[in-house]
């Protein structure tokens, strides 16, 4: 693809709307795509498709258990069910289901979780999602994406329905900066390299992407030449970019509104420590939970931010050999 | 594979599949032959006579579905299907073997004619009525049928699944609950108990029928009685007996999950000829 060397960075839509919207498209398309819901369709814009497509829209009431089942059954019976749900209650209340009735018979249902990370702000902890990446990787056979922005999440709504397996698509709550150009071109699997860079890599899943971008900038009027890989897909990684990451810059940052924990960052260190250590550094949340506040104020105290890129990035640097 | 409705060749099936079942958890030293002898003459009664299914056509879209829930009580699916023709019979007895395709639980990646890989209570019912309100929404006439343990239904899901098929309307979807009275631990009404169950459906919105789930007149009688039920799904209360037809396996806890032994094997075949 080609690279850019200046983004506008200017606020789109959430990527759950941009979800939603994506989905009455790709529904108008394929009659067999249909929706399942929890009671939160005005917050996962599911209530989209409801409007659009009422007799294809499925509710379950507060019951997440058995949102997952009925998807897995509509899937098995040949529909695309896209259920959706904050991203911690279809993960951590139906975690069982997924694993059942979705992953071990690999069945084609996906999962949208929106309000992850901890940029959902004042709900506090119990609504915020910091583990998501690690249980969805954490299933055989699950494609996990992790859109940026509102372009992205319209391609990966796309390539999800498409695609034949079970899907975790994480998506966000607050306003997200657009990153993408709208007529970009994606692929399940193939991270994209945002800027060419020599000395460090920040590699950078969701919202850090855009804080990744505006710290390669920084870092570029510093003299330190950063590559940005926005890797929306976590599961299956792109090894490839990694590896050469690895191995032409000698130095990595992985930035994820996640636990550091069990998400993007670890992923990222087995495929390089397999075949080509090198100094990472992993900007995420630490073993805790958050509190209620402004998504601002959150991101800044759990060093979410373009400051915190670039102090991993000097960090990185100095263990550089 | 013929289809019956003659309640004496249903019956000599059914004394063929516990033989299997008994053979197959013999053969396995492992199992869970008491869930499994209960179910028998309701899974027979549905395979060799009600499901409108194909052995030659796993695929046939137009399949009446099958799943059991209570996954433990494969030995007697994997019986039954391979009677049908689904699956080979000569190899029942590998039953828990490494690479089977008869699995401790139903698994859909060793024997792809299985509807549903289960074995984790309580989610067989949320799959079939997903299956139902697919098969509704296509305006196709299959129907789908599923069996629960009674142990089972303590698990939430059920009844979050209870309140959608009822909130939907998904009248094409037969839930028979295997009511032989005792879970892993003991008897139901110690651990769990379910009283007055067929009102908890009722009140849930379903259409209720309470039999003797070794009638096989009775289980004919309400699968066309549940076809005929609309706007609605039905639930039938199977009341069956733990360890049906084995003398000393009849109303014993033991007999969840502990296989017979060879002795017991042979005891147990003597009673069934």
């Amino acid at each position: 693809m080609a690279v850019k060397t200046k983004f506008e960075l200017k606020l789109g839509m959430a990527t759950r709307e941009a979800f939603g919207k994506a989905l009455v498209a790709v529904g108008r398309e394929n009659r067999n795509v249909v929706a399942v819901d929890a009671d939160l369709s005005k917050s996962t814009y599911l209530n989209l498709f409801a409007k659009e497509f009422p007799e294809r829209f499925y509710s379950c009431g507060i019951a997440e258990a058995n949102m997952v089942g009925v998807a897995a059954g509509l899937a098995s019976a040949g529909k695309i069910p896209f259920a959706a749900s904050f991203s911690c209650f279809v993960l951590n209340k139906g975690f069982e289901q997924l694993r059942v009735l979705a992953a071990y018979p690999n069945v084609n249902v996906k999962i949208a979780g929106t309000h992850s990370g901890i940029s959902i702000g004042e709900d506090g902890p119990s609504q915020m999602s910091v583990e998501d990446i690690s249980l969805a990787c954490s299933l055989p056979g699950f494609t996990v994406l992790s859109p940026c922005d509102e372009v992205e999440t319209a391609a990966l709504v796309r390539l999800a329905a498409e695609h034949i397996g079970p899907v975790f698509l994480r998506l966000g709550r607050a306003k997200a900066p657009v990153v993408h150009a709208p007529d970009q071109e994606f692929e399940i699997g193939r991270s994209m390299e945002l800027t060419e860079g020599s000395d460090v890599t920040l590699i950078a899943t969701g919202l850090m992407v855009a804080e990744a971008i505006r710290a390669q900038e920084h870092l570029e009027s510093e003299g330190i030449s950063a590559r940005v890989i926005d890797m929306h897909t976590i599961k299956p990684l792109d090894v490839g970019a990694i590896r050469r990451a690895a191995a032409e810059t000698r130095a990595i940052v992985v930035a994820e509104e996640h636990l550091v924990d069990g998400g993007l960052g670890v992923r990222v260190a087995q495929a390089v420590a397999e075949i080509s250590p090198c100094p990472l550094e992993f900007v995420g949340i630490q073993n805790t939970y958050a509190e209620s506040g402004t998504p601002e104020q959150l991101l800044e105290k759990y060093g979410l931010t373009a400051r915190d890129v670039i102090a991993a990035a000097y960090r990185v640097l100095r263990r550089k050999q | 594979m013929k289809q019956t409705q003659n309640i004496e060749e249903l019956q000599a099936i059914s004394k063929r599949i516990r033989r299997h079942i008994i053979e197959m958890t013999g053969a396995a030293k492992s199992g869970h032959p008491g869930g499994s002898l209960s179910a028998v003459e309701i899974v027979v009664t549905l395979y060799f006579d009600v499901l409108r299914h194909d052995p030659e056509r796993p695929d046939w879209p137009d399949r009446d579905r099958f799943i059991l829930s209570k996954g433990h009580g494969c030995p007697v699916l994997y019986a039954v299907m391979a009677e049908c023709g689904y699956c080979p019979v000569d190899t029942l007895k590998t039953l828990r073997k490494l690479g089977s395709p008869y699995q401790g639980h139903p698994d859909k990646r060793f024997l792809p004619v299985l509807e549903a890989s289960t074995g984790s209570l309580g989610q067989g019912l949320s799959l079939a009525l997903g299956m139902g309100a697919a098969a509704r929404r296509e305006g196709k006439d299959w129907r789908v049928y599923v069996v629960l343990g009674d142990g089972e239904i303590q698990e939430g899901q059920i009844w979050e699944a209870a309140m959608f098929g009822a909130h939907h309307k998904i009248d094409n979807v037969v839930a028979i609950v295997d009511y032989n009275k005792i879970q892993l631990d003991g008897f139901v009404k110690d651990i769990m108990e379910l009283e007055p169950l067929a009102e908890k459906w009722r009140s849930f919105g379903w259409q209720a029928i309470e039999l003797d789930g070794h009638d096989i007149r009775a289980l004919q009688a309400a699968f066309a009685q549940a076809k005929g039920v609309k706007g609605k799904p039905t639930v039938i209360i199977a009341h069956t007996i733990k360890g049906k037809g084995v003398s000393f396996m009849e109303n014993n806890p033991k007999f969840h999950g502990i296989a017979p032994t060879t002795e017991e094997v042979d005891l147990a075949l003597r009673e069934l000829t």
